[in-house]
């Protein structure tokens, strides 16, 4: 079983159409990755499916980078 | 590039399939290849849809639906993916009239014409969305009609959800697009279905005097364009409301 952040990382890179390297901790989805509304959106939804959760739509606005995307699976998985 | 009409592999969702317009949709495309599941709000009508594809050789089920119930929608999509896989073609086509004049026109029977022609197609459309975005393609057309464009005394509920679900199907169309999904409406007009049967002998004569081509159309004419729009062929087609009324209104 691959780690928590390992496993967000690869969601990233496959949703978002980029390179696993390039999906740092400090990157912003939209920023950096390149991410429209749309895929933000999607995102959240692989995240709740890999994850086996529901994100609320007020925490998912909160989730920019893929740090806080592992952040707030760790608390909330923990 | 030759572009094919044929919906092989594909699975598609058809509500309101039992009978008129839907039934004939549900039947095209099914000829056309794809796995057809038709949608009714009773297990007869379900019985029904399901029979009539045994009959002519169509892939798919006839499935018990009621679009205004959230519950329901979860149940059958459930059921259907995993006996078909998610459709990446939906035909929003169920719909009910409660004709009033305005002044008459209560509460539930607005608010009931709303809930089954316009709320539905938010909420089946939603559901059926994230499996087209994921594959990449998808297909959603919405059956509105003519009375939407033009207005009608007496349909004024009606008449909203119809225009309502072309306004829809123009957002969607803008917010899905890169996702490979069409999103488009055909507004049909006077078919010769149990719907307009019930209109008064004088009304009919009085709207074919009205409709160039001089006839009611068929449910197949409308279905072969929903067939179009729902394959390759009609793929750079998006955000359009298709007109099918044999001229009585030309936009």
């Amino acid at each position: 079983m691959s780690s928590i952040e390992e496993r967000v990382k690869k969601i990233v890179a496959e949703q978002l159409g980029v390179k696993e390297e390039e999906v740092k901790p400090e990157a912003s989805f939209v920023e950096d990755l390149g991410a429209d509304s749309l895929d933000t959106v999607e995102l959240v939804m692989a995240l709740e499916e890999e994850f086996e959760t529901e994100i609320p739509d007020e925490e998912a606005e909160k989730i920019t980078t893929v740090q806080l995307a592992i952040d707030y699976i760790k608390e909330n998985l923990g | 590039m030759t572009l094919t009409t044929s919906l092989q592999d594909k699975v598609a969702l058809v509500t309101g399939a039992s009978r008129g317009i839907g039934a004939a949709i549900a039947d095209t495309l099914g000829a056309q290849g794809a796995t057809v599941i038709g949608t009714a709000t009773s297990e007869s009508g379900a019985e029904k849809i399901a029979a009539r594809f045994d009959e002519k050789g169509i892939a798919g089920a006839g499935k018990v639906l009621d679009v205004t119930s959230a519950d329901s929608l979860e149940a059958l999509l459930e059921s259907v993916k995993s006996e078909f896989g998610a459709p990446t073609i939906l035909v929003n086509n169920a719909g009910i009239t409660k004709d009033n004049l305005l002044m008459r026109m209560k509460e539930e029977e607005w608010a009931s014409v709303i809930e089954t022609n316009l709320s539905a197609v938010y909420r089946v459309s939603k559901a059926c969305l994230r499996d087209m975005a994921k594959a990449r393609w998808g297909r959603i057309v919405n059956i509105s009609s003519v009375v939407g464009s033009m207005g009608n005394a007496g349909q004024s509920n009606y008449a909203a959800t119809k225009a309502g679900v072309a306004g829809f199907a123009r957002s969607l169309a803008a917010e899905v697009g890169s996702r490979g999904i069409t999103v488009n409406t055909v507004a049909p007009g006077f078919i010769d279905t149990d719907m307009t049967k019930v209109l008064p002998e004088e009304q009919r004569e009085a709207l074919m005097g009205k409709i160039p081509l001089g006839r009611l159309g068929a449910p197949e004419e409308i279905a072969s364009v929903v067939a179009f729009l729902a394959s390759d062929a009609g793929g750079y087609v998006t955000g359009e409301t298709i007109h099918v009324n044999g001229g009585m209104y030309m936009a």
